[in-house]
């Protein structure tokens, strides 16, 4: 069965990966806040490199809006560690490792044929359901404008600040 | 690895009071750069730039804005900070080409020896850059580069459209030129 991309209004589907922070972390975690998921292909490509990197560099922004942000690869805990380490992430970064891309597909955003996720984003309202989505080709950078515009809907309808 | 599928518009228009430019103002196309002093590629850039600039001449009009990734790039604020300093005292375009021809030494001390050699009032230069008061202006850029789209070093503009193609010589002229073209097909406006 094609998976199809979780739409606006959806529960977002509560997990637990392992993470660069000390304990697993999900959505439910940030329940009361919004929440920006990233899912990427892989750690060390270039784009998700350029993307990630965008991230953290606008983080300032999101918090502004009192969002989290975690990226999500198929990669290991430790594959993301030493990234993390390397480009300076200071988000947590989940590895949907085993079972492989379990949390992908629950989102519908697993690539069955190359084994890892798409480069797909999510934004999560306080209350725990998605408010917006998005799938970028994967070898498109899809920047940070689409996450701060849905920080700024969820603002606008009184939702979070 | 760049290339897109929708168009991303500049969503700060070009004000003559606010940005960094060289060329007239009545020149038929405009090239907007997002860059960042210490990224290696915004440096292959730079050369390519001056270039169409002679090429070019009167009928363009370069502007360019900061776009500092310190995450990567450890130096890229406070260099993007002296060539604010340097704008502050009507010097930005000789302190951008220090900073462009020297990408390897953009320590504080470095910019300050290139704001010395540009004959900045040094005085001046040591204050705004301690008290980081062009620091809103470099963030200002930041943030109006990540709402139209920039989400890399260098991004290109033009006329206010992002340039999604390679920005090697011929690709940039050419698609300069078309954008010229495209101008006097909707009567020059």
């Amino acid at each position: 069965m094609q998976a199809t991309l979780l739409p606006p209004g959806t529960s977002a589907p509560d997990f637990a990966l392992p993470s660069t922070l000390d304990g697993p972390l999900g959505p439910q975690d940030r329940r009361g806040h919004p929440l920006i998921l990233v899912f990427y292909p892989a750690d060390w490509s270039p784009v998700c490199t350029d993307q990630l990197t965008l991230y953290q560099e606008v983080m300032p922004e999101f918090e502004r809006h009192d969002a989290a942000l975690f990226g999500i690869s198929v990669d290991g805990r430790w594959s993301h560690l030493a990234f993390a380490k390397d480009r300076n992430l200071r988000f947590p970064l989940l590895a949907d490792f085993e079972p492989k891309g379990v949390v992908a597909r629950a989102y519908g955003v697993y690539r069955a044929q190359d084994g890892t996720s798409e480069r797909a984003l999510f934004v999560i309202d306080p209350a725990g359901a998605v408010s917006w989505s998005y799938v970028s080709p994967t070898d498109v950078n899809p920047g940070a404008d689409g996450i701060l515009r849905a920080l700024e809907d969820l603002a606008a309808k009184g939702v979070t600040r | 690895m760049r290339a897109t599928r929708w168009e991303a518009t500049l969503v700060l228009p070009v004000s003559e009071d606010r940005d960094h430019i060289q060329g007239p103002g009545e020149a038929p196309v405009t090239l907007v750069e997002y860059g960042d002093y210490e990224c290696p590629y915004c440096g292959e850039a730079y050369p390519i730039v001056k270039e169409i600039q002679e090429r070019m001449g009167e009928q363009l009009r370069f502007v360019f804005r900061n776009f500092p990734i310190s995450t990567a790039h450890p130096h890229a604020e406070f260099a993007a900070e002296a060539a604010e300093a340097a704008a502050a005292q009507g010097r930005f375009w000789e302190m951008h080409d220090h900073l462009y021809e020297h990408q390897q030494r953009l320590r504080v001390d470095d910019l300050r020896s290139y704001a010395r050699a540009i004959e900045l009032d040094l005085d001046l230069f040591d204050k705004e850059f301690e008290e980081h008061v062009h620091a809103d202006r470099v963030h200002e850029d930041f943030l109006s580069g990540v709402r139209s789209g920039v989400n890399g070093t260098p991004t290109f503009f033009i006329n206010g459209i992002r340039h999604d193609d390679p920005y090697d010589f011929e690709t940039l002229l050419t698609a300069l030129n078309g954008a010229i073209g495209a101008g006097a097909d909707h009567g020059g406006s």
